[in-house]
C-alpha cells in the first residue's frame, strides 16, 4: 500500500509579514527615498509585500551614521560589552527562529524544513561563535591589539538571506566595526526581521544599517567612498566590477562569488550514502548555492549503477510547497533565475547531453524546477562550465583518480569539492590536489562557524568564518612585543 | 553480478567471502544524518491514521518470558483478537510471537483467525547450543502449528568470520521450517558495526531467509532508525538483483505511535511502498499495540484516552 503525506504545512500567519518594511537607518525605521519594490512569494507568484528602498542621499546618511557609531561607540566600547549586545542577538534569532522561519520560507521560495533546520539555527550559531571572539581579539594571531578598519559595505544574495547577513555583520561587529549592509531585491524581508531583533536588543544606533534596494544602490554602496571596507557575496560578474572599481583605492575588499564544484565519487565509496551527499550537494536549496556540487563525477568501473540509484533517490524528493513540512525541494527564487535555469538545461540537452527529469508532480503555479540530471556530459558543454544555480545536475565519468582531478579543476571557478571514497589516504591525496577552497570529504554542503570558507579564482577571496573570518575585519597590530 | 553467482555462493565459501567483502561500504556519519532527517517527516490527519491502522496490522505481539504460562500466552491472543474491545473495527495484529513450547497454546487460542503464530526457535535469544538442539527447537515450534519461525543467528560464529557455518545453519533451519516463514534474527546490536549489518543481512538473504529480523529484544541497542535503513536497503537490493521481495522486522524498543510511523516512513521511502504490508513488514513490540490504541481513538475521537482506557495483556 501507499503511504500518502496528507498536507503538513506550518502556518503562514506565524511569520507575521507586515504590509510594508522600511530601511533601518541609525537606529531607526524610515521611509526610504528610492521606488517602492514587491517582494513576491516565489512558490505563488503572487506579491508578498511591499519594501521601501534607498536613494542614494539615503546610503550617505546610512555612512554617516554607521561612521559616527563606530568611532564614538562601538570601536570604544570594551569587546567583553559588544558580545553581550551579540550573544543578545543571537538568543533572539533563537526564540523567534519559527517566525523567521516562516518569514523566509514565504520570501525565498526555500523549504521549511531548511529554513528551520538550517538557516536560522545557522544564523544564530554565527552571532554566538563571533560574540565569543569580541573579548578575545588578541588571541587571533594579529597581535596584541587588533584594531577595526571602520565602516564596512556589505552586500549578500538572495539565496540564504538571514543566513548571508549573519555571516556579514557577526564578525564585522565582533571585530568593532559598523554596517552598511544591502540585502537583494528579491529577499529584503528576514533581514528585515532581523533588524527588530537588533532595535529589541538595543544595540546602539548606527552600528548595523539596511539598506534595501536594487543593483544600482549595491554598486553605489560598495564605491561609496565612506567605507574602510567592502564584502560582496553575489555572482562572480558583479564581483569583477566591484574588483574594478575598487582597484587602488587600497579599500580592503573580499569576494565570495560563483561556483563549480565538482562532486567526486570513487568506486570504493560507501555508495548509498554518497547518493545522499550527491544529492544533498545539488538538491539542497534547490541547488542555488554557490558551492553546490554541481558537476557530478563518477568512476567508469561504478556509473551505470550509481546512476540509476541516484536517479531511484532523486525521485523520492517531494518538490512542492515550501511551506509544507514534508517538502524537499521548493520554488526557484526569482522568474529571471527560473528563465536562467531553464535556457541552461535546454542548451545541455541541444548540445548532447541526456537529460532526465524527476517523476514528481510540480505545482501549477510558482517557479518549479524539476530535479534534473543531466548525464552523458562532457567538458566542452556549457552545462558543465557555466554555474546554473539550480536544481540540475551535470553528470561525467572518469577512469583514474588522477582524470579525476583534471577534470574537477578544469573550470574558473574554485569554491568546493566533495570526495567520496572509503579509503582515507586517497581522500586526502585528493583534497591536495583539489583546486578549491572548501574539500568536503564523504559529506556535502556542512558549514559551521569556526570553519574558515571561502574560494579563489573566479570564486573571489578572502575567508567567512573562523579566525581567518575574524581577519578580514581587523588591522593587525605589528607593535614589537615587550 | 548475476543471480547464478548467488546461488554458487551457497556451495562456496570463498565465492560467500567474495560476496560479502565486495559490498558497498557503510559511513556511519552519512548514514545515522539520512536516518535523522527522514524522521522528521510530519504524518498528520487521515495519514496518521491510516499509518495507524497499517503499524497495527504489523505488530507481532509479543510475549518472551522466562515466566510465560498458557494463561498469559492466551491472554495475549485474546487480545490480539480484540485489540480494542470498545471498537470493533480495530485492525488486528499479524501475528503473536511466543516461545516454542507455547506455540500450541498460541495455535489454540487463534484457531480460525487469521492472526499468525510465531515461534522463536534455534536455542533462542543466545543460539548458543549444537545444530541438532537448533533443529529440534524449530521443529517443535513447527510441529506445534507455528506459521513463522523467528531464529537467531550463530553471532559468535558471525563475528569470527565463519560465515560458511551461519549460512549453513540458516539453511538447515530453513528447511526444517518446511512451508513456515523463516525469519531471521541478526542480534544487530552485537554485530555492532553497520558494515557487519549489511554482511549479515546479505548472508540471511542468500541462505534463504524469508524476513531479516533486527533482534531479539534481549540486548540493547535493539532496533535503530540508522540499522533499519541498512536491512531495508539490502532487501531492496536483493530484489533488484534477484527479482525476490522478502520481509523486514525491526523487534525491541519500538514502544510509541511515532517511533512506529518514523519507521513506516523509512520503509516508504528507502525500499519503497511495495514493503509497506503485513507479509513483507513487521514489528516485533507488545507495548506499542497499546499506543497504537490509543493514538487511534485520539484520531478517530478527538479526545485523548488515557493508558487505563485500553487493556492490558
Amino acid at each position: 500500500m501507499d503511504l500518502d503525506y496528507a498536507p503538513a504545512p506550518e502556518s503562514a500567519a506565524t511569520g507575521r509579514l507586515a504590509e510594508r518594511y522600511l530601511p533601518f537607518i541609525d537606529g531607526a525605521f524610515v521611509e526610504g527615498n528610492g521606488p517602492d519594490l514587491t517582494s513576491m512569494n516565489p512558490a505563488t507568484g503572487q506579491a508578498l509585500t511591499t519594501v521601501s528602498t534607498v536613494s542614494g542621499d539615503d546610503l550617505d546618511v546610512a555612512v554617516a551614521a554607521a561612521r559616527r557609531a563606530q568611532s564614538r561607540v562601538w570601536a570604544r566600547m570594551p569587546g567583553i560589552e559588544r558580545g553581550k549586545y551579540l550573544f543578545r542577538i543571537a538568543r533572539l534569532i533563537a526564540e523567534r527562529s519559527r517566525e523567521l522561519a516562516v518569514v523566509e520560507t514565504l520570501d525565498n521560495g526555500k523549504p521549511i524544513i531548511e529554513t528551520r533546520d538550517f538557516d536560522v539555527p545557522t544564523a544564530a550559531q554565527h552571532f554566538f561563535h563571533h560574540a565569543g571572539w569580541a573579548d578575545k581579539l588578541q588571541h587571533l594571531g594579529l597581535g596584541r591589539a587588533p584594531q577595526p578598519l571602520g565602516v564596512a559595505g556589505q552586500v549578500i544574495p538572495w539565496n540564504f538571506p538571514l543566513l548571508m547577513a549573519a555571516w556579514k555583520i557577526a564578525p564585522a561587529l565582533a571585530a568593532g566595526n559598523t554596517v552598511v549592509i544591502k540585502p537583494a531585491e528579491t529577499t529584503s524581508v528576514s533581514i528585515l526581521v532581523l533588524a527588530e531583533i537588533l532595535a529589541e536588543a538595543e544595540l546602539p544606533p548606527g552600528v548595523v544599517n539596511i539598506v534595501p534596494g536594487a543593483g544600482d544602490i549595491g554598486a553605489a554602496l560598495v564605491t561609496h567612498d565612506g567605507l574602510d571596507k567592502v564584502a560582496f557575496t553575489g555572482s562572480t560578474e558583479v564581483g569583477r566590477s566591484i574588483q574594478a572599481a575598487l582597484a587602488g583605492t587600497g579599500r580592503p575588499l573580499t569576494l565570495e562569488l560563483g561556483g563549480k564544484g565538482a562532486n567526486i565519487v570513487l568506486e570504493d565509496a560507501a555508495i548509498d550514502q554518497a547518493v545522499e551527499g550527491v544529492v544533498n550537494g545539488i538538491f539542497f536549496n534547490q541547488g542555488q548555492v554557490c558551492c553546490a556540487g554541481s558537476r557530478l563525477l563518477l568512476q567508469e568501473s561504478i556509473a551505470e549503477e550509481f546512476l540509476e540509484r541516484l536517479k531511484a533517490r532523486v525521485d523520492t524528493l517531494r518538490v512542492g510547497d515550501p511551506m509544507d513540512k514534508n517538502t524537499d525541494v521548493g520554488a526557484i527564487n526569482s522568474e529571471q533565475q527560473y528563465a536562467k535555469i531553464t535556457a541552461l538545461v535546454e542548451a545541455g540537452r541541444d548540445e548532447g547531453a541526456e537529460l532526465w527529469t524527476t517523476s514528481c508532480p510540480l505545482p501549477e503555479q510558482g517557479w518549479f524546477v524539476p530535479p534534473t540530471i543531466l548525464s552523458n556530459a562532457s567538458p566542452t558543454m556549457r552545462i558543465a562550465r557555466e554555474e546554473i544555480f539550480g536544481p540540475v545536475l551535470t553528470v561525467m565519468t572518469f577512469r583514474t583518480p588522477d582524470e579525476a582531478l583534471s577534470k574537477a579543476n578544469n573550470t574558473t571557478y574554485g569554491l568546493s569539492a566533495g570526495i567520496w571514497t572509503d579509503k582515507g589516504s586517497k581522500a586526502m591525496a585528493m583534497a591536495a590536489g583539489l583546486r578549491a577552497g572548501v574539500v568536503w570529504d564523504n559529506t556535502f554542503n556542512r558549514f559551521d562557524p569556526t570553519a574558515p570558507f571561502g574560494g579563489y579564482r573566479e570564486s573571489g577571496f578572502g575567508r567567512e568564518g573562523g579566525r581567518t573570518g575574524m581577519a578580514a575585519y581587523l588591522e593587525a597590530d605589528e607593535a614589537e612585543e615587550d | 553480478m548475476a543471480t547464478g553467482t548467488l546461488l554458487d555462493v551457497a556451495r562456496d565459501e570463498a565465492s560467500l567471502r567474495h560476496l560479502l567483502l565486495g559490498l558497498p561500504p557503510v559511513d556511519p556519519v552519512g548514514l545515522e544524518a539520512r536516518a535523522a532527517s527522514l524522521a522528521t517527516r510530519s504524518i498528520k490527519k487521515q495519514s496518521k491514521l491510516a499509518a495507524i491502522d497499517l503499524a497495527i496490522s504489523m505488530v507481532d505481539l509479543t510475549t518472551l518470558e522466562g515466566a510465560d504460562t498458557p494463561g498469559k500466552v492466551s491472554n495475549l491472543c485474546r487480545k490480539a483478537l480484540r485489540p480494542d474491545p470498545g471498537v470493533p473495527d480495530t485492525p488486528r495484529p499479524a501475528a503473536v510471537c511466543v516461545y516454542p513450547d507455547m506455540a500450541a497454546t498460541a495455535v489454540e487460542a487463534l484457531a480460525g483467525s487469521e492472526v499468525l503464530v510465531a515461534s522463536v526457535a534455534t536455542a533462542f535469544p543466545a543460539g548458543r547450543s549444537s545444530l541438532e538442539v537448533k533443529l529440534a527447537d524449530t521443529r517443535l515450534a513447527v510441529e506445534s502449528g507455528a506459521d513463522e519461525v523467528d531464529m537467531v543467528i550463530d553471532r559468535g560464529a558471525f563475528l569470527s568470520g565463519r560465515w560458511g557455518v551461519v549460512l549453513e545453519q540458516i539453511q538447515q533451519v530453513k528447511q526444517a521450517c518446511g512451508e513456515a516463514r523463516l525469519k531471521v534474527i541478526l542480534e544487530t546490536g552485537e554485530l555492532a558495526t553497520y558494515d557487519n549489518i549489511r554482511r549479515a543481512s546479505w548472508l540471511a538473504l542468500v541462505a534463504g531467509g524469508d524476513f531479516i529480523k533486527t533482534s531479539t529484544g534481549k540486548v540493547s541497542p535493539a532496533a535503530t532508525l540508522p540499522v533499519l535503513h541498512v536491512m531495508l536497503q539490502a532487501v531492496k537490493d536483493f530484489r533488484d538483483l534477484t527479482g525476490e521481495q522478502r520481509g523486514v522486522k525491526p523487534a525491541g524498543g519500538i514502544r510509541t505511535t511515532k517511533d512506529a510511523i518514523r519507521h513506516l516512513v523509512a520503509v516508504g521511502e528507502v525500499a519503497g511502498t511495495d514493503w509497506l504490508d503485513p507479509h513483507w513488514f513487521r514489528f516485533g513490540a507488545s507495548s506499542v499495540l497499546n499506543d497504537l490504541i490509543m493514538q487511534r481513538r485520539t484520531q478517530t475521537e478527538g479526545g485523548y484516552w488515557g493508558p487505563d482506557h485500553v487493556t492490558v495483556d
